[in-house]
């Protein structure tokens, strides 16, 4: 195995120092690698890094299912998956490059500090080439950062917040899932469909950086359509009872109400808000709505019959009827008795992509990598035609504007897809100020 | 032998501890390379340096709270302003660990004082509560408001636009490692021998360089007269007044200096890894510490240590240990009993890992009242009574404490 | 005015949660001496008390809808609870819908009895060790319950809604003479500060009127004294435990509405709750109770906008300030005793 993380300036600069007194014995090998972590053996190694402690464990779990179903169709076991509809034909089953998938897991615990460590050891002890997983964006953009500096490709699992491939976007960090933005674009025209342009609407967001863009990208979209913002009020992350923030809502003349919460804190607040009978209310001669950009089946569960006929935007449902969805859930479904949730497809995607990016490079070097996903356009995995954008690695692709279902006939069956929002429509350009301040810099093989 | 100011037992100690933190490298790669048991190898450069960091860190909360019986929650904010200091330092400056850590022992000094001058005004839970709502306080708004100085959710992190003034030869494309005078933390030497591999890697021996300095200078302030009269404010603080006395001074010194360690190991830890997260000065992570030396033997001097890497081999071993590593373990087995046993062993390992250290915590306590070092006093006691045995003498002799 | 007078209300409703937590806590630290870090996890597997309950009387046989099909293709699978099944379609539904509050009765004996063996087969054995030990084992018990929670229940939230009849809010404003819609606060908070007002009431009126409360005060107050008359306390105290425990137990099974239960929410209260008891002052019940309640509004004040406008960020941080201050101005907290838990 050979797990050395030498960059070549620090190869030279040791030897300098050694050769300058401090003798180092001589039986040290330093591995002459072309790329961290080279796989020399007849297996590679991927590291699952997802979160299996704390809020986020479930979602964690689900991401972790179809990371196994990935390797096994990689690895021509099961039915093969999304393999078969895949619109790139590279991949054979055979492994990647002829070498079999191996993969380690580790616990990112929700908190940047612990997923990179859990991202380092993996690439230190387990020769990991590829890291990828994750269910927030602060982790996300963390271990990219980690992933960059070692030397390897960080395949985003699921992240939402402008910054992945905004500002804090790297040469090494990919991502399939959609963001703040797209949401916003995807969800205006629907919320003006629906509930009219003339509104007035009150936001309540978490306090951190995803909230934050969640909020100026909302806000913006329907700003455009002539909705207007009565207020924007942070709640803390750590909030668990949100009633104080929701009980001023109904007097300040505002007549929808936007949640940019996620997890935890989006169950609690939309059970709140419904506890205090907003949605029965008339505000302005208007029905009280309230609007959920970032939903997920898992959120949708957790908050039970309060979701019902409420809007947000999604990556993918397993109910939708392309070919690779309908693939996919079916795998999935066989193998573990459920239909995958949005997490679950983005980690499988990632992964297929890697594969599939890999063996069109014809190497497991990063930079040969990045350079296949970059601009690569593909189809048949759940999304529709999707382009991996070359300026700033975010994939561009349809999104979902769904509701919570009034008559759901299983547990997984509440969420229903109401409009799939073209790629276009939610496409922009890369220096958009909402992504603007950072740079892709140049793509490191680690050695 | 006498050594340094150190007594004889002391400096063998002392050498004792110099030779088991050189030697990790060894020590924790017990297993070969491709043996199942390799799952629980220990030696790769991220978790070595964390268990010397977080070791600083505890050996630090130790001279607080072993001494003077001081019982802070809210340490992890010294350790949380020493990392942002340190990135910082890093983004701003050079990427030398030096002046990062430097800077960090000194905002986090500072903060110390700051925190210990108004929470020492009380004791007994009155100061723990203090301690936590000052660190709490640190986090959420680290977290929040603070953004702009601290980057919030995502911790602090280098970009390709900082000035760092001093060496502008790193501003290339891509981001610069951070060195010590030219060595890369990051660097590392392999060695294969014996189906096994060594890593020796420069940031590691940086950390155990310096842990060993942190232990050393804690080994004296333990000898001191200082270390005494802390000692008697645990024992008896009204007495202490009543001699005229005023402890409140003694205490304070040993808040900042315990603070500074706390700063130092949150400076290392942005120097090997060069982001600050807010969580790091979470309660969580002010109780992780709390929990490290109780659990290895709070005033002992080794038992913070342990408890530190015991705690840290857990959260980065156990939690890898995933089905399939199960089934790789025990393919040997017929079907029947291999599933049966994965399904026991299951709820233990893997997202499990919380369950077993909560459970082995229990365990420490109820059966081990001086924490880890007290089962290493019992074994060595137990070598100690057979070779007395053997000798057949009357073994009466106490044992001394081996702190 | 009126968004001050939302903000009390609001208030109220949080610190009856607080004060319900702090008061177990307390009774606890009081009688036994004991820090006990898994009074979250007593907290949070009352929540997991009404959501078993709940559970059980969903439980469901199975029909095969062949006329329509789940996500595999499948004829679909209908779930029908046996209490429907049993009671007819409509008693048994409202059977399910009253699931929280028929919880209380399911969760007493369940919280009572864990108390009594958490207390004889972990605490008792911790009286004599330090604080720290105690802590120690305590978070070891906590972080093993809440992982337990977890293998059975998962780590998302469960939503365990409240009866039909008390969805929906009250209009205050109206009542006092307001706009409508400037006050309105949810039934079942209203609620939930009744009974959390009742349940504090019943244990100060059992402590302070019956003659075992006699003992336990005189135990809190001096426990050799107490046992030298002969009195055998140790006995009185496994029932006190018993007694907090269920506390912290029917504090959660009603507060399982408000937020959707899940494995980490008593973590989530064991910081505040201990804050609340200091500041309250240790070894005072009605310290406590007085603590919790002013957190709980100080609180709810400092989420106004108005206020947050000029101190951003004071929302975050709000109970901690108050907790520093008052600890400087008041060594003791609130109402704290001379001497506990003070060295």
């Amino acid at each position: 195995m050979s797990k050395s993380n030498f960059t070549r300036r620090g190869v030279l600069k040791t030897s300098a120092v050694a050769g300058a007194g401090l003798a180092m014995p001589t039986f040290f090998t330093s591995m002459a690698n072309a790329y961290t972590n080279e796989p020399s053996g007849d297996t590679v190694t991927l590291g699952f890094n997802v979160p299996q402690s704390g809020p986020y464990a479930d979602e964690g779990a689900d991401e972790l299912r179809a990371y196994q179903l990935a390797v096994k169709h990689l690895n021509g076991e099961g039915d093969g998956g999304m393999l078969n509809t895949f619109s790139s034909k590279e991949l054979q089953g055979n492994g990647i490059l002829g070498k079999k998938v191996a993969f380690v897991t580790g616990d990112t615990q929700t908190k940047s500090d612990a997923a990179r460590a859990s991202a380092k050891s993996m690439i230190e002890k387990d020769g990991a080439i590829m890291i990828t997983g994750g269910s927030s964006s602060g982790v996300a953009i963390a271990v990219q950062g980690l992933c960059q500096e070692a030397g390897v490709i960080f395949m985003a699992g699921l992240t939402h917040s402008n910054d992945t491939t905004g500002k804090d976007k790297k040469a090494n960090g990919f991502r399939h899932f959609f963001n703040a933005y797209m949401s916003g674009a995807a969800l205006a025209p629907v919320l003006e469909k629906m509930y009219g342009s003339d509104r007035k609407a009150y936001h309540l967001t978490a306090d951190y950086t995803w909230g934050w863009t969640q909020e100026e990208s909302i806000k913006a979209a329907t700003e455009a359509l002539g909705w207007e913002t009565v207020n924007a009020v942070k709640t803390p992350l750590a909030a668990t009872d949100f009633s104080s923030y929701i009980a001023p809502v109904l007097n300040s003349g505002a007549d929808v109400l936007v949640l940019n919460h996620y997890g935890g804190n989006m169950v609690n607040s939309l059970t709140n808000a419904v506890q205090f009978g907003l949605r029965d209310k008339q505000v302005n001669g208007k029905n009280f709505e309230i609007v959920v950009p970032l939903y997920s089946r898992l959120m949708a569960q957790g908050a039970g019959e309060n979701v019902k006929g409420i809007f947000g935007s999604t990556n993918w449902h397993w109910s939708l009827t392309d070919e690779g969805s309908k693939t996919f859930t079916q795998s999935f479904g066989k193998e573990y008795g459920r239909p995958p949730s949005q997490a679950a497809q983005t980690c499988y995607v990632q992964t297929l992509l890697y594969a599939d990016a890999a063996t069109r490079a014809g190497t497991f070097n990063p930079c040969g990598i990045a350079e296949a996903l970059e601009g690569f356009e593909f189809d048949g995995l759940g999304n529709g035609p999707t382009l991996y954008r070359a300026d700033d690695h975010q994939c561009f692709k349809d999104v979902l504007v769904v509701r919570g279902k009034e008559n759901p006939e299983s547990e997984f069956d509440l969420l229903e897809v109401v409009e799939v929002t073209p790629a276009a429509q939610v496409t922009y350009p890369p220096d958009h100020p909402m992504f603007a301040g950072g740079a892709l810099g140049d793509c490191n093989p680690g050695a | 032998m006498t050594f340094l100011g150190l007594n004889e037992r002391d400096t063998r100690f002392l050498l004792i501890v110099v030779a088991l933190t050189m030697f990790t490298p060894f020590l924790l790669q017990p297993f070969a390379e491709n043996s199942g048991l390799a799952q629980f190898n220990a030696g790769y450069p991220d978790l070595m340096q964390r268990f010397a960091i977080y070791g600083i860190f505890a050996i630090g909360f130790n001279i607080l709270f072993g001494l003077t019986g001081y019982l802070s929650f809210g340490h992890a904010a010294f350790l949380g302003v020493g990392s942002y200091s340190a990135v910082w330092m890093f983004k701003l400056l050079s990427m030398n660990i030096i002046p990062a850590i430097i800077l960090a022992v000194i905002v986090s000094g500072l903060f110390a004082l700051l925190i210990g001058f108004i929470s020492l005004r009380r004791t007994g839970i009155y100061f723990s509560i203090l301690t936590l709502a000052f660190a709490q306080m640190s986090f959420n708004l680290a977290y929040s408001v603070l953004t702009p100085i601290t980057n919030g959710e995502t911790g602090l992190q280098l970009t390709l636009s900082d000035p760092r003034i001093l060496d502008p030869e790193s501003i290339t494309n891509s981001l610069p490692s951070t060195s010590l005078f030219g060595l890369e933390m990051n660097d590392s030497a392999q060695w294969e021998v014996f189906g096994r591999v060594f890593t020796f890697s420069v940031g590691y021996y940086v950390c155990a360089v310096i842990a060993i300095i942190a232990f050393y200078i804690s080994l004296r302030i333990f000898r001191s007269p200082f270390g005494l009269m802390l000692r008697a404010i645990k024992t008896n603080k009204t007495r202490m007044a009543y001699t005229g006395l005023n402890t409140r001074p003694y205490a304070l010194a040993a808040f900042v200096i315990s603070g500074m360690y706390a700063g130092l190991a949150g400076g290392l830890l942005a120097s090997m890894d060069p982001l600050a997260g807010a969580e790091r000065m979470q309660w969580t992570a002010s109780g992780e510490v709390v929990l490290m030396t109780i659990l290895g033997g709070a005033g002992t001097l080794m038992g913070p240590v342990l408890g530190a890497g015991f705690i840290k081999y857990f959260e980065n071993i156990f939690s890898k240990i995933n089905d399939n590593v199960l089934h790789g373990w025990f393919a040997f087995m017929p079907d029947g009993l291999e599933d049966a046993l994965i399904t026991l062993i299951h709820p233990f390992v893997g997202k499990g890992w919380h369950l077993t250290l909560g459970m082995l915590f229990m365990l420490v306590v109820i059966f081990l009242p001086g924490g880890l070092v007290e089962l290493g006093q019992r074994i060595a006691g137990l070598f100690r009574r057979r070779k007395a045995e053997d000798r057949s003498d009357d073994g009466s002799k106490a044992t001394t404490p081996a702190e | 005015m009126d968004a001050i007078l939302l903000q009390v209300l609001n208030g109220l409703d949080k610190g009856s949660a607080y004060a319900l937590i702090a008061l177990g806590l307390t009774l606890i630290f009081g009688t036994l001496g004991v820090v006990n870090f898994a009074h979250g996890a007593l907290f949070m597997i009352g929540a997991f008390c009404a959501v078993t309950f709940q559970k059980l009387l969903t439980l469901s046989y199975i029909t095969i809808d062949e006329t329509r099909t789940d996500f595999l293709g499948n004829p679909l699978e209908v779930k029908s609870p046996y209490v429907e099944g049993w009671f007819g379609p409509e008693t048994g539904g409202a059977i399910i819908d009253w699931a929280v509050p028929l919880a209380i009765l399911f969760s007493i004996p369940v919280m009572v009895a864990f108390g009594f063996v958490m207390e004889r087969g972990l605490i008792k054995h911790f009286y004599k060790r330090p604080h720290a030990d105690q802590i120690l084992v305590t978070f070891g018990l906590a972080i093993v319950l809440q992982e337990i929670v977890k293998y059975f229940f998962g780590a998302n939230p469960i939503p365990t809604p409240a009866p039909d009849a008390f969805r929906g809010s009250l209009d205050f404003g109206v009542l006092l003479g307001f706009d409508p819609n400037a006050i309105i606060y949810p039934y079942w908070r209203l609620i939930y500060f009744l009974f959390a007002s009742f349940i504090i009431g019943a244990v100060f009126a059992f402590l302070q009127f019956t003659t075992f409360g006699m003992v336990v005060r005189a135990g809190m107050a001096d426990r050799e004294t107490v046992g030298l008359l002969g009195i055998n306390i140790d006995k009185r105290f496994t029932l006190m435990f018993g007694l907090a425990a269920a506390v912290a137990g029917l504090a959660g099974v009603m507060y399982a509405p408000i937020n959707s239960p899940n494995y980490h929410m008593g973590m989530d209260f064991l910081v505040l709750s201990f804050v609340v008891v200091v500041v309250g002052g240790m070894g005072s019940l009605p310290g406590a109770v007085a603590a919790g309640f002013l957190l709980g509004i100080l609180e709810s004040f400092a989420s106004m906008n108005e206020i947050k406008s000029i101190l951003p960020g004071i929302d975050q941080i709000i109970i901690y300030l108050v907790a520093i201050v008052i600890l400087l101005t008041r060594p003791r907290g609130l109402l704290g005793r001379k001497g506990v838990m003070e060295e």
